[in-house]
């Protein structure tokens, strides 16, 4: 700790041998906070502190446009603390936390209070995600331009967990965030057609008697979203894309030219719902897990681009709410430190995406759809040094208990994945060294 | 394939052809040994307790498992979910547990949701038996189908090998469909199931039985009519347009019946909508009706099951 | 009590021995079926309730016998004890086997409950409990074909076709025709005590 405390002192970093996009090994010097150098056999300056990446593959800082801090309201499942603690861990230097919190973050005054919250903390760039409507209710506008204006600066905004389906209503949202170049982040669930879902509506629910979620509930949405962007001309980001269906829908949008993005969790890129057979909730998610073939097809969408992120909808719950019966628990999962794991296994490891195709859908295109500036930038002289090392030769076995999360709804429990995270860099500054957090830090107040 | 008995039951497919039959046998032998006895109990689980854990009202099913325990000379604990503390919210997990500290042998469930009997098991060391969870299984229902059908086609003894059972009605929300349509299948009888297609779920396609939208010509050559309980609330959520027009499509009434076979059956898991789904003169028809002979080879199937799960590990040889 | 007929040192332990041939069961049948006409003096009220599945069938044999010696047709039944078996923790799932009444019956008659092997005690002890469900008979005796010892409680035959000395670890088999194709009593295993290793 004290060699890492005294690190944090120092200014001047340098990194050896390390892989940028899994290339060529080179040493990246850190000054500042800004990547100041890039070569073979830098010389180490008197002051630097050097890091032997021992050939890690270096990626830029990966950003969660979906995650659920649970701050303020839900404390005993996850602060902002322990969400930014499992978010350094999985190598993210910023985050989205999603405005279902309670008091519902649609006032500037709660999308302030979690700003403030993760700059206390430090570990990586918290922004919040402003509520569309009045607490989440679907029926009237929240006030999305003040939560603009705010200290929070907030572009990005959802009801997530409820899906705007009014669609006059989800037409003015898109329409008026235009004024502040904001992105309606759309929970795609037709309400009337998911009552009681439960599961996937297919062959498992149908012999588990658990209510289905039919992908059409979802694709109807995104459907009429994609076409009510196009007509007002205004961005719409589709959260937690589930099924097949959805990727040709919005790959259709796309190649008419409409300001539509999407987002795909690791989950939804590993696991069916066949997993519910024993009707343990720590695999009950919304949208629930589907089948074979939409994994394949989401794989394939977030490949070609259909899907630009991966996103991990880290939904932490506290016990009660998970160990119940399936029908009464908690939908969510909790994604952080595993995320990029399971992107090497989903995604890189069958050749579907290569390094620099993980750090596009994991750093790059999230920072762009979230308007970061500073976040995303590719590994260059002049970036800010948001970065993450990734030990691409180990393997670990996820245990529940040993995650910085407060909850253990952990879906991977017991698996073994590979990648690890073996630093992780915000603003020059390590968040975590050796796979572990850096004690007593607080990075970043520079912003 | 041979008699094998896990701890629980939880679903008709806990059960192989083997054991489903070896439980119809020990369910005949039973019925035989209790009637006409002026003492109707047999020592078998003296000293053990059984809990009944009802968060559904069902007088008929908590009923049938409590006598078929105290038959059994059990010690039976009723814990139902009105005015208990888990009415008070207490979890089923707290519920488990405190009924595990009371060291009970075995809890027979039933609950609204799917699945809570299995997560119940996970939680308990005792055996778990599923009375009926949402829309999943009631795998005692089907053996008391199974046990019915066989005592008055096949002479009560063996298999359903051959029989062919029409099963009518919401099959989306039936656990008593479910259940049946497994272990009918385990016992070798051929199911058609014939709905509306509404009230069918989606992936039934890949369910080991026929499907149906007419109801008509499923019945020439059915040896068991069953009839499923359609609750008029369905009507509101249009699952169908009205009870008539259901009752006409769907319902089994004298005209329909006469289509049948000479010695087809007519069955239903109740509780019965009279002119809904069954016309009262087909359910009292002496001859094909077995509906109250279902409820009465309930306690004998029951006594059975209970036996068999609690019995020591493994099977004996002879 | 007849000295013991073999020697464990001498022989294969695992190998069966046969105890009663075809022939000796027939013998001992017909003795037992004598001796039952003897004690009930004429098998006036006689009941014969065999202990499924063996005893059932030895049970139809003395009955056939009696009929054969002395012209009377006792009543014959079957009694399963399965479910008052007091140990059901320790023992596995069995199905049923058929409990029978005879026309009539038990109350007031002399009931002869028939098994193969006597053994602990416990089968006879749950067949007594048995029996006190069915009815109330005038008294209650017990016929067995082998008598292998180590009773666990105050439990006696009244007719028995063979004492056999063995150890807790042998095995008696008995073989009937209905069954198993033949008759014959065997036993397996080793014998309690080798040469040289008694207490």
């Amino acid at each position: 700790m004290s060699n890492q405390a005294r690190f944090n002192d120092q200014r001047g970093l340098l990194l050896r041998a390390v892989r940028p996009y899994g290339e060529a090994a080179v040493d990246v010097r850190i000054l500042d906070g800004t990547i100041a150098e890039i070569g073979a056999d830098l010389a180490p300056a008197d002051d630097e502190t050097v890091i032997d990446g021992g050939g890690a593959v270096l990626l830029p800082g990966l950003v969660d446009l979906h995650v659920h801090l649970r701050e303020p309201g839900r404390e005993d499942a996850e602060t902002v603390r322990t969400g930014s603690e499992a978010a350094a861990l999985g190598g993210f230097t910023a985050v989205f936390a999603m405005p279902n919190t309670d008091p519902t973050a649609d006032t500037a005054g709660v999308v302030e209070q979690v700003f403030r919250l993760g700059e206390q903390t430090g570990l990586v760039d918290v922004h919040p995600i402003g509520a569309v409507t009045v607490g989440r209710a679907g029926l009237q506008l929240a006030e999305l331009g003040a939560m603009a204006d705010s200290v929070a600066r907030v572009r990005v905004f959802s009801d997530d967990g409820a899906c705007v389906s009014d669609p006059a209503l989800m037409r003015r949202a898109l329409e008026y965030v235009k004024a502040f170049d904001g992105v309606i982040a759309q929970h795609a669930e037709e309400p009337r057609l998911t009552v009681g879902a439960q599961l996937n509506e297919g062959v498992v629910s149908a012999r588990l008697g658990l209510t289905g979620w039919p992908a059409a509930a979802e694709e109807a949405i995104i459907a009429r979203d994609t076409l009510l962007a196009a007509h007002v001309d205004s961005r719409l980001h589709v959260c937690h894309v589930s099924t097949a269906g959805s990727v040709d829908i919005i790959r259709a949008a796309k190649a008419k030219g409409w300001q539509v993005s999407a987002e795909v969790t690791p989950h939804h890129l590993l696991l069916t719902d066949d997993l519910a057979e024993d009707y343990d909730p720590v695999f009950k998610v919304n949208p629930p897990l589907r089948t074979a073939s939409d994994i394949a097809a989401l794989r394939a969408g977030l490949a070609d681009g259909t899907i630009d992120c991966v996103a991990t909808d880290h939904a932490p719950h506290s016990s009660e709410d998970k160990e119940s019966e399936w029908g009464s628990a908690s939908p969510g999962m909790l994604g952080l430190q595993t995320a990029l794991s399971v992107v090497i296994e989903t995604m890189v490891e069958t050749g579907a995406l290569d390094w620099r195709g993980v750090a596009d859908r994991m750093s790059a295109a999230p920072a762009r759809i979230g308007r970061l500036a500073d976040q995303g930038r590719p590994i260059a002289i002049g970036s800010p040094a948001n970065l993450v090392l990734v030990d691409d030769t180990a393997h670990w076995t996820v245990d529940r208990a040993a995650l910085a999360s407060k909850s253990r709804n952990t879906p991977y429990e017991g698996r073994t994945l590979p990648g690890r995270v073996v630093a992780t860099f915000l603003r020059g500054t390590a968040t975590v060294l050796d796979g572990k957090l850096v004690a007593g830090q607080v990075a970043g107040a520079s912003r | 394939m041979s008699v094998s008995i896990g701890r629980h039951l939880l679903s008709s497919q806990d059960l192989n052809n083997e054991t489903a039959v070896a439980l119809l046998d020990t369910a005949a032998r039973l019925d035989a040994a209790m009637t006409g006895r002026e003492v109707k109990k047999l020592p078998t689980l003296r000293g053990r307790t059984v809990v009944n854990l009802f968060y559904e009202d069902s007088t008929r099913t908590r009923t049938s498992f409590e006598l078929a325990a105290k038959r059994l000379s059990a010690d039976v604990v009723n814990f139902s979910a009105k005015g208990s503390s888990v009415s008070k919210g207490e979890s089923l997990k707290d519920t488990a547990l405190t009924l595990q500290a009371m060291g009970s042998d075995a809890v027979v469930i039933r609950h609204h949701l799917s699945g809570a009997p299995r997560r119940l098991a996970t939680w308990i060391e005792g055996s778990v038996i599923n009375a009926g969870d949402g829309t999943h299984e009631h795998p005692t229902q089907a053996l008391l189908d199974a046990f019915t059908m066989r005592r008055r086609l096949r002479d009560g003894e063996g298999d359903l090998k051959g029989l062919r059972v029409v099963v009518v009605g919401d099959v989306l929300h039936s656990r008593v469909a479910r259940s049946n349509v497994r272990l009918l299948r385990t016992l070798g009888a051929e199911v058609v199931l014939v709905a509306p297609p509404t009230l069918l779920p989606v992936g039934v396609a890949e369910w080991p039985c026929e499907v149906s939208y007419d109801l008509d010509s499923a019945l020439p050559g059915a040896d068991v009519v069953m009839m499923l309980r359609v609750q008029r609330e369905r009507m509101t959520a249009s699952y169908f347009p009205s009870a008539r027009e259901y009752s006409r499509r769907y319902g089994l009434d004298a005209a329909r019946l006469a289509k049948c076979e000479e010695h087809t059956l007519v069955m239903h898991p109740g509780p019965m909508n009279r002119g809904m789904e069954i016309s009262a003169e087909v359910a009292d028809d002496p001859r094909r009706s077995v509906i109250t002979e279902q409820v009465t080879n309930g306690v004998s199937v029951r006594m059975a099951v209970l036996y068999m799960l609690l019995s020591g590990e493994g099977v004996a040889n002879e | 009590m007849p000295a013991q007929s073999h020697s464990a040192s001498q022989i294969d332990l695992q190998a069966p021995k046969t105890v009663l041939s075809a022939e000796d069961m027939a013998r001992v049948l017909d003795r037992i079926a004598h001796q039952i006409l003897e004690k009930t003096r004429g098998g006036d009220g006689v009941v014969l309730m065999g202990i499924p599945t063996r005893g059932t069938f030895l049970a139809q044999r003395l009955a056939d016998r009696v009929a054969t010696f002395a012209g009377v047709r006792v009543g014959l039944g079957a009694i399963d004890i399965t479910m008052y078996r007091d140990d059901l923790r320790s023992q596995a799932f069995r199905p049923l086997a058929e409990t029978r009444e005879p026309a009539g019956g038990l109350d007031g008659k002399l009931v002869i409950l028939v098994d193969d092997v006597l053994f602990s005690g416990r089968t006879v002890r749950a067949a007594l409990d048995a029996i006190a469900d069915l009815g109330r008979p005038r008294a209650v005796q017990l016929a067995v074909l082998v008598d292998r010892g180590h009773r666990e409680l105050p439990i006696r035959a009244d007719y028995v076709g063979k004492n056999l000395p063995t150890s807790v670890q042998q095995q008696v088999k008995v073989r009937m025709l209905e069954r198993d194709g033949s008759d014959a009593v065997t036993i397996v295993g080793p014998a309690e005590f080798e040469e040289g290793h008694g207490e």
